[in-house]
């Protein structure tokens, strides 16, 4: 029983990886931007909903509809005038501006908020659990965050495959330069993936700290985590994002039921036996290592 | 057949000068189209014939000269623009999604169409042969097939002035004259066509208008009855005289 308890708590844990992950997912495979200040606009979406819950006496849940514009709204700032720019620069310079985003954010946030650990306010759902048999209790919190991962990642999925928003991001993943020269408005496309990523990410943010404790140095740890979801699952597949971070949250909670000073260590052992036995990730299908980035679905 | 000259032209382009980072592609070119017109672009590998189609659709800059459509100047129009007013590339090397069906690939060139002239099952009945595969990765098809689907990704955005960079290449004979019986029904149509193609004999038949180009230079520009195909052999690879 408390193997399958582990296993469960593990597949949950997953979906909050997940969650963090596929805003990155999602640019890397549509703009090829290795954001490394994801995992830290990710916080910054916490602070937020610290600085919006408090201010309106309300949980953090509450202040969504205000929190999530505002971070698309911030990915679309930070494309026009950050990444769209570096991206013009080859392949180092996304790399480089995005690491210096991420000292930047996390040294401005901790002269703003100081380092002390915070949390939100979860309001009820915090507290709540339910129980599966006798002996295994699941936190209605990481059941929503799980859910959530899931609902987001069916929502990016049914856009990208459905709609003519959708179709044009694909293609633009496939072939940038003729996507406009069929009349694709490249710029504005990224702009609004950029948006979605950033909002992806601090609604992870919010989860990340719901579930547990922030500062602002948080987001590095984030980065990682979602990193590795992201190459285990395969670039650019958002269903191998998911199945990625379960595999992390499966191993990082199996592991310390055994010893849990080795369980984050097990998280990257495996990203590393993935890396070496199927360098392109378990989820690209019969397509190549090299063509696997433009395949987003 | 009217003169060229008495048509009025579609587009017209001035002493373009295109430059690869350093390195010049297109010297001063100049040439003007005929509405309902098909133009020949012809030369040698390298002579600047894929960079002046590219630079027409705007996929390319001009550091000088112009592009006038309609009377209008283009020259600094993005792609999107120049395809809203009826400008079509199909690009050397078809350039499809690879990872998009058949059908959505000729959606996505429909996105900045200039007008809905081009409704999907049209451009099926012109193309039947892919109106099958519609469902299919555009990665799967034939090299024809997977040409016919580049065109008819162009088509989609109705074209006024349709420009073909060799559609021809690595094509069985066959399949080739297909596709050239289908761009002659798009003449009849209406739409104005400018073709780069290897085959000099298939140009001079096809095309009303012949623009030969050498090292990034035009070296000839005529109606095709006016020149001897002795003249544009000799255009085509420099006076060696």
């Amino acid at each position: 029983m408390t193997w399958l308890n582990a296993v469960i708590q593990g597949l949950l844990l997953g979906g909050q990886y997940a969650l963090i992950a596929c805003g990155l997912s999602l640019a890397f495979g549509v703009m090829r931007i290795v954001n490394l200040a994801h995992g830290d606009l990710a916080i910054c979406g916490a602070y937020l909903g610290l600085v919006l819950s408090t201010a309106l006496g309300v949980p953090v849940w509450v202040t969504l509809p205000l929190l999530l514009p505002a971070a698309f709204c911030a990915g679309l700032a930070l494309q026009a005038l950050l990444f769209g720019r570096a991206l013009q620069h080859g392949a180092l310079a996304p790399v480089l501006v995005t690491f210096g985003l991420s000292v930047m954010i996390e040294n401005l946030l901790q002269v703003a908020a100081t380092s002390d650990p915070r949390g939100l306010n979860g309001g009820t759902l915090a507290l709540a659990s339910f129980r599966i048999g006798s002996r295994i209790t699941v936190s209605w919190l990481f059941m929503t965050a799980f859910l959530t991962a899931c609902a987001v990642l069916s929502c990016l999925q049914l856009l990208l495959s459905r709609t003519a928003w959708g179709r044009k991001v694909r293609a633009t993943a496939d072939d940038v330069d003729t996507a406009r020269l069929v009349g694709i408005r490249v710029r504005p496309l990224f702009a609004t993936v950029a948006g979605i990523a950033v909002a992806t990410a601090a609604l992870a943010g919010v989860f990340i700290g719901t579930i547990g404790t922030f500062d602002p140095f948080a987001g590095a740890n984030s980065l990682i985590f979602a990193f590795e979801a992201v190459v285990i699952g395969g670039i650019g597949s958002l269903w191998g994002t998911l199945v990625g971070g379960m595999a992390l949250g499966v191993t990082q909670v199996v592991v310390g039921q055994v010893n849990e000073a080795y369980s984050v260590l097990a998280v990257h052992l495996l990203f590393l036996a993935v890396l070496a036995v199927r360098p392109a990730g378990l989820f690209t299908g019969h397509q190549t290592a090299r063509e696997a980035p433009g395949a987003l679905g | 057949m009217t003169p060229p000259a008495l048509r009025a032209p579609l587009l017209e382009v001035t002493g373009l000068d295109v430059f690869y980072g350093d390195f010049q592609a297109l010297f001063g070119v100049s040439m003007s189209v005929a509405t309902g017109g098909a133009t020949a672009l012809v030369g040698a590998n390298g002579a600047g014939k894929t960079t002046l189609l590219r630079t027409i659709a705007g996929a390319q800059a001009a550091a000088s000269g112009s592009i006038t459509y309609r009377d209008q100047d283009l020259t600094a129009a993005p792609p999107h623009q120049r395809i809203a007013r009826g400008i079509a590339l199909v690009p050397e090397g078809r350039r499809l999604f690879a990872s998009l069906t058949v059908e959505e690939n000729i959606q996505v060139g429909a996105t900045a169409a200039a007008s809905g002239d081009w409704p999907l099952d049209r451009i099926y009945g012109v193309f039947p042969m892919i109106a099958g595969r519609r469902g299919q990765r555009a990665s799967t098809l034939s090299g024809g097939e997977q040409q016919a689907v580049a065109i008819a990704r162009a088509l989609a955005a109705a074209p006024s002035l349709l420009l073909l960079d060799e559609i021809s290449l690595g094509l069985a004979p066959m399949v080739v004259e297909a596709l050239y019986q289908t761009l002659a029904e798009l003449r009849k149509a209406g739409t104005t066509l400018v073709i780069v193609e290897q085959d000099l004999r298939r140009a001079m038949t096809v095309c009303d208008d012949l623009v030969c180009l050498l090292e990034g230079r035009v070296a000839l520009a005529a109606p095709v009855p006016a020149v001897t195909r002795d003249q544009v052999v000799a255009a085509y690879f420099g006076d060696l005289t």
